[in-house]
């Protein structure tokens, strides 16, 4: 067993609130770790301190054996990153914005028109190479933020609500590709409100609420152990169901 | 901070840059044309020569250095505020080994090579109305780009503080037209009291300007030396002191 990412005690504060709240977990090579939990539980935070874009107030914290407070930018070099925005370039079309991004990897000129033709493909958006971006439906701009993160083939993918606001079929198509992913044996991190999404995709989760894992494990095996039906009602059972807002 | 990754930022901005440049070099460059026209033409028709110099020639090269300084505080006030808030676009590059303190060296960078190219057309058409008359005017281009990066060094900085665009129309009516009007474009700083004189010292844009027109004089002084070393020394700080805030603001 190779762990990936592993998290020991991790603290993050600021403006004085505390956002991430002594936080333990290990995440291994090839699984699929989920996060859930409400809006503000913290795990958009812990996300973006696993991709160093939010320093570690207190704890530790790893990437690949790396510390994230030394080793920044050899862990960046190493995962892909789908964020929740839609953050694609929108002056520029579909193959620029991957060319583009292939740079701030030093990815080599010949291996970046190898990857953009294998990735579109994989993606089913061969057809839309010279397209301008607001011309795409909100799937393909999905898509395309996937194919954007695995320019570099990240050993780790990081995906922060990855189908949200989209249509059935678009969903469909995207937890397809990630599966096929996991096979070709990709780490990969979710968080998502999509109670089918985590069952369909997560090999093992955590539920958070204010900054702390209330509940860990198995999805099916946390659904036998509350004693309910779904993973939906194991999550309203550990949340609770009034609104944080 | 400005490194290899800085330099992918820069890039990018110039990629971007070439899919719309007709656009914006003609909204760029129609505001001092008509400063040119109307003002240097129209009422230096009415003006005496100023030191022995006609008004359209005291005029023109100072164009070149406001034109420079609109040019690089647009770029990173409402283009960089765009790309930052509106399109995500620092996000989506800080998640790659591109750091936040490279991506705002990149786009400040990018403002002051941008503004140059507006300058260059800028100081091509001057030279083409015959107002080059020494090859001491050629020393203006390392002013240029200095003056360039100091602007928009600057920009970033009002970006910084930005909560949404309207702060941009303060900085550039409060704080940017009156430098235009008074760090000597229009008059010369010679007939205004000590103390307008004093306060103009400390207008960035004065001093590219005041080096610039004396660089077409066909002058060398001490004096011009110590304005470009003040630029350095301001835009060295305004650079440090803007990539500090944005760590701050974008990072949490």
């Amino acid at each position: 067993m190779i762990v990936i990412v592993s998290a020991k005690n991790l603290v993050k504060r600021y403006n004085g609130l505390t956002a991430v709240d002594q936080v333990s977990f290990e995440i291994e090579r090839g699984e699929c770790f989920c996060f859930l939990g409400p809006n503000g539980a913290g795990k958009t935070t812990t996300m973006r301190m696993i991709y160093g874009f939010s320093p570690v107030t207190e704890g530790e914290l790893s990437v690949f054996g790396l510390s994230v407070d030394r080793d920044i930018r050899t862990i960046k070099q190493r995962i892909g990153v789908i964020p929740q925005e839609n953050s694609l370039d929108p002056d520029l079309n579909v193959v620029q914005n991957l060319t583009i991004y292939a740079r701030y990897f030093d990815i080599p000129r010949r291996d970046v028109e190898n990857r953009i033709t294998e990735l579109l493909g994989f993606f089913q958006l061969s057809d839309k190479r010279e397209e301008k971006i607001d011309r795409l439906s909100g799937g393909m701009k999905r898509r395309l933020i996937l194919a954007r993160a695995l320019m570099n083939r990240p050993e780790l993918l990081i995906l922060d609500e990855p189908t949200t606001g989209l249509d059935p079929q678009a969903r469909h198509l995207i937890w397809d590709r990630l599966k096929e992913l996991k096979t070709q044996g990709m780490t990969m991190i979710l968080t998502t409100h999509y109670m089918d999404e985590a069952m369909i995709l997560s090999d093992r989760l955590v539920i958070m609420d204010h900054g702390r894992i209330v509940e860990a494990g198995i999805p099916a095996a946390l659904v036998h152990k509350h004693g309910v039906n779904n993973l939906e009602e194991v999550f309203l059972k550990v949340v609770g169901r009034g609104l944080q807002e | 901070m400005i490194n290899r990754y800085a330099l992918k930022v820069w890039y990018r901005d110039l990629l971007v840059w070439t899919r719309y440049w007709h656009q914006s070099i003609l909204g760029m460059l129609g505001e001092p044309v008509l400063y040119f026209v109307g003002i240097g033409y129209g009422l230096g028709s009415f003006v005496k020569a100023i030191d022995g110099v006609p008004y359209v020639q005291f005029l023109a090269p100072a164009l070149i250095m406001s034109a420079i300084m609109n040019s690089a505080s647009f770029e990173t006030t409402y283009s960089s505020f765009t790309r930052m808030e509106t399109q995500k676009t620092y996000y989506s590059i800080a998640v790659t080994p591109v750091q936040i303190d490279e991506i705002i060296a990149g786009e400040i960078l990018w403002g002051a090579t941008k503004s140059l190219v507006m300058g260059t057309i800028m100081f091509a058409a001057v030279a083409v109305m015959g107002f080059v008359k020494t090859p001491l005017a050629l020393l203006a281009f390392p002013v240029m780009l200095a003056n360039g990066f100091l602007f928009a060094a600057l920009g970033m900085l009002m970006t910084s503080f930005a909560k949404d665009y309207d702060f941009f129309t303060y900085y550039f009516t409060l704080m940017l037209e009156p430098m235009f009007l008074f760090s000597g474009t229009f008059f010369p700083l010679t007939n205004v009291p000590a103390w307008v004189q004093k306060t103009a010292w400390l207008l960035p844009l004065r001093h590219p300007v005041f080096i610039i027109r004396a660089l077409f004089n066909g002058e060398l002084s001490w004096g011009m030396a110590l304005s470009f070393g003040w630029m350095v020394v301001l835009s060295a700080g305004l650079f440090v002191w803007t990539t500090r805030r944005m760590v701050k603001r974008l990072v949490v």
